[in-house]
């Protein structure tokens, strides 16, 4: 059982030992529980991000349990806050799949925690779910990544927003791989839809200034900027965009503004007009989706986050795997990883959602919105989007014995040019 | 040339932006030999002070420019007199206990506002035009900022009674409280001071920056390699070093994108601090403030 410091002491101080008792009571006979580990950063600079993952998994869990459990027994949630440090991702990992013994660890923000814990995990056997975002290329029998790839957002939204603004691109991105990769995909869509990328700049996380940029963009002329910034820190630059007068004039498209919640985080008047694109927004419509944010909203009292991909993906990984727990008859890796592969489904709040049995990638609807006073106006749909960057190189059907990155060193490496 | 005045104005920006992060940590660093390791966090505090003021309906202009300092200020006379005065002399001691004040100032922030506040602030006053190119009037309004505060704290130090006891104290602590001077309140009033003025950089940013708990780790490394390679004297020290530090970033931010700008900013100030292990008022403008 692990406490983080966080946990404990609302645990003590609001609920005190009634709270505690059934924890109690739970350890002495915890092989009678399904065990699910969580490993997401709930403090330091990823808690932007992680805090809202954390809520989502722990309200997924207690729904779980609420209903009765899966086959019979009651999910034991193991939660792990490794501080926006990857060093304790490795640790924590380790500690879920020989420790705890979990029989599901749902893990990982940045790329980068990820590929810190995919080989520990694939190591000892431990499923292993990764509900972001990310760049795709993730090909590997233990792993399942329920989060959207840029097939998904950035090739609806490029031919979108170059219809809307123009056809030369600026991009700017995070400098670690997600930002990367992104920054290639989206330079390969532009091209794709008959664009030009005007200039490609990466940022350190911890820029806050970016006066020198803006003065390129505006050499550059572009007709919109691409943004693939992360962070708090990169927050800065919609801000210093907007007081340059630049955001009337060249307009703003991205896949990672909104996720951090972004757009709650600068004033209306410098974010009206982005573009987004995700496969949830809080304002998908539907009445599944009006349930769960009112269920996370009661939950989590009047403060609670902005539901945004990263939580509800969180949310929908947990169903998506409890699904297949209840399809095999057991909590066991194997037969979990065979139920997952039969090509199992969800109505969830984003709407109807599958897994794609080849890569282990999810078929996820994709919403395409603009930003209006603080609020995402959804704008387009396209349904059951298959992960089509992963698809090109990944076959687990055909070839299942394989745990590989296939996008670690770029586009052109994975031959896509 | 509508590019080179952009640029140019750009650069002064850079260098302007240095100097309000660092200064706060230049007086407290310069005077008190303390090195403070929650300075980040009391740029966060003074931009949190503006959010959640302004979400409160203050107006952003007495939030930033009074409130911010204010609150700040006295939250340093706080930590001055709860923690930092048992640990004068203590340098080692002094890291640490700073060090776990800044966690304790992100928790604090976290659990009391959530780790992501709402806001409604823009950076005031609109854009200019330089033919082609637009920059933000606020930065021009900063930069003004800085210096005046750079000619206050000048004047105060050489001009006013708490300056003269504050430089007394400075070179020699021992013969300025045997001369009769309270050397405890000066800690106390200049640790505040510093606290102030950090208070008061991190509200002026808060309308260009993201406003997080964490943030202040954005701040902390380039404030203390600012300081560093300033050396001894607060204004001049820290002056000569966001110019040639905040230009170098500049410059080769614009040449070459900003990852190369970061690390030219790095390279240059270990070359500098290899060449001048005291600073650059280790060597140069010794005399001054």
């Amino acid at each position: 059982m692990a406490f983080d410091r966080r946990t404990f002491i609302k645990g003590t101080s609001v609920a005190g030992l009634t709270l505690m008792a059934p924890g109690i009571i739970g350890r002495a006979k915890a092989d009678d529980k399904i065990r699910l580990a969580s490993i997401l950063d709930q403090s330091g600079g990823l808690d932007i991000y992680g805090k809202p993952m954390a809520n989502a998994t722990q309200m997924a869990v207690d729904e779980i349990n609420a209903a009765g459990g899966l086959n019979g027994q009651q999910i034991e949630l193991i939660n792990y806050d490794p501080q926006s440090n990857i060093q304790f991702y490795t640790q924590y990992a380790t500690k879920a799949a020989t420790g705890d013994k979990a029989h599901v660890v749902h893990a990982g923000i940045t790329s980068a925690s990820r590929e810190a814990i995919r080989p520990t995990l694939g190591r000892f056997q431990s499923l292993y779910f990764y509900n972001t975002q990310y760049e795709g290329g993730v090909c590997d029998r233990n792993c399942f990544c329920t989060g959207s790839t840029p097939a998904q957002t950035v090739e609806k939204l490029v031919p979108y927003a170059m219809n809307k603004f123009g056809k030369k691109v600026y991009i700017i991105a995070a400098d670690y791989n997600y930002g990367q990769i992104t920054a290639q995909w989206v330079k390969k869509y532009v091209t794709d839809n008959g664009g030009e990328v005007a200039d490609t700049e990466f940022f350190p996380l911890d820029v806050t200034n970016f006066g020198p940029t803006i003065k390129k963009i505006q050499a550059a002329k572009p007709d919109m900027v691409w943004s693939a910034l992360v962070g708090g820190a990169h927050i800065s630059f919609y801000r210093q965009y907007a007081a340059a007068g630049m955001n009337k004039s060249v307009p703003i498209a991205s896949t990672t503004f909104g996720v951090g919640n972004e757009h709650k985080l600068i004033s209306a008047e410098e974010g009206d007009g982005i573009l987004a694109a995700y496969t949830y927004f809080q304002e998908v419509p539907g009445d599944n989706n009006a349930a769960f944010v009112k269920r996370f909203q009661e939950k989590f009292g009047a403060d609670a986050p902005y539901l945004n991909e990263l939580a509800t993906r969180s949310y929908e990984g947990i169903q998506l795997w409890a699904e297949a727990v209840k399809k095999a008859g057991t909590a066991d890796r194997m037969p979990v990883i065979e139920a997952l592969e039969s090509g199992i489904s969800l109505a969830g709040p984003s709407g109807d959602i599958s897994l794609d049995p080849k890569t282990h990638h999810g078929v996820l609807n994709v919403y395409l919105a603009e930003l209006k006073d603080q609020t995402f106006n959804i704008v387009e749909t396209h349904n059951a989007q298959p992960p089509s960057d992963t698809l090109l190189v990944c076959d687990l059907q055909a070839n299942p014995d394989q745990a590989t990155f296939y996008f670690e060193n770029g586009l052109e490496a994975a031959g896509i040019k | 040339m509508d590019l080179a005045i952009a640029l140019a104005l750009q650069i002064v920006y850079g260098i302007a932006n240095l100097v309000l992060i660092s200064l706060g940590l230049a007086i407290i660093f310069g005077m008190m030999r303390v090195i403070n390791l929650a300075h980040g966090e009391f740029l966060m505090l003074g931009g949190y002070t503006v959010v959640i003021s302004t979400n409160h309906g203050v107006n952003i202009w007495f939030a930033m420019l009074v409130l911010a300092p204010l609150v700040v200020g006295l939250i340093g006379v706080l930590v001055e007199r709860l923690l930092i005065q048992y640990l004068y002399g203590r340098m080692v001691d002094t890291l640490l206990a700073t060090w776990g004040l800044s966690l304790l100032f992100v928790g604090l922030v976290t659990t009391i506002f959530g780790a992501q506040t709402e806001t409604t602030i823009s950076p005031p006053l609109g854009a200019i035009s330089i033919g082609d190119y637009s920059s933000s009037a606020y930065e021009l309004f900063l930069i003004g900022v800085t210096v005046a505060l750079l000619l206050l704290v000048w004047a105060v130090m050489k001009w006013t009674r708490l300056g003269l006891v504050a430089r007394a104290t400075m070179q020699s602590d021992d013969m300025a409280s045997a001369l009769g001077v309270s050397t405890r309140n000066v800690y106390m009033i200049t640790f505040g001071l510093g606290a102030a003025i950090s208070g008061l950089a991190g509200g002026l940013l808060a309308p260009v920056t993201g406003v997080l708990p964490s943030i202040g780790a954005t701040y902390i490394a380039k404030a203390f390699i600012t300081v560093i390679s300033g050396g001894a004297s607060i204004l001049a020290g820290t002056s000569a070093a966001s110019i040639l530090l905040g230009g170098i970033n500049g410059i080769m931010s614009f040449l070459t994108g900003p990852t190369l700008g970061e690390v030219a900013l790095l390279a240059a100030a270990i070359v500098l601090i290899r060449l001048m292990p005291t600073g650059i008022t280790g060597r140069f403008f010794r005399k001054s403030l």
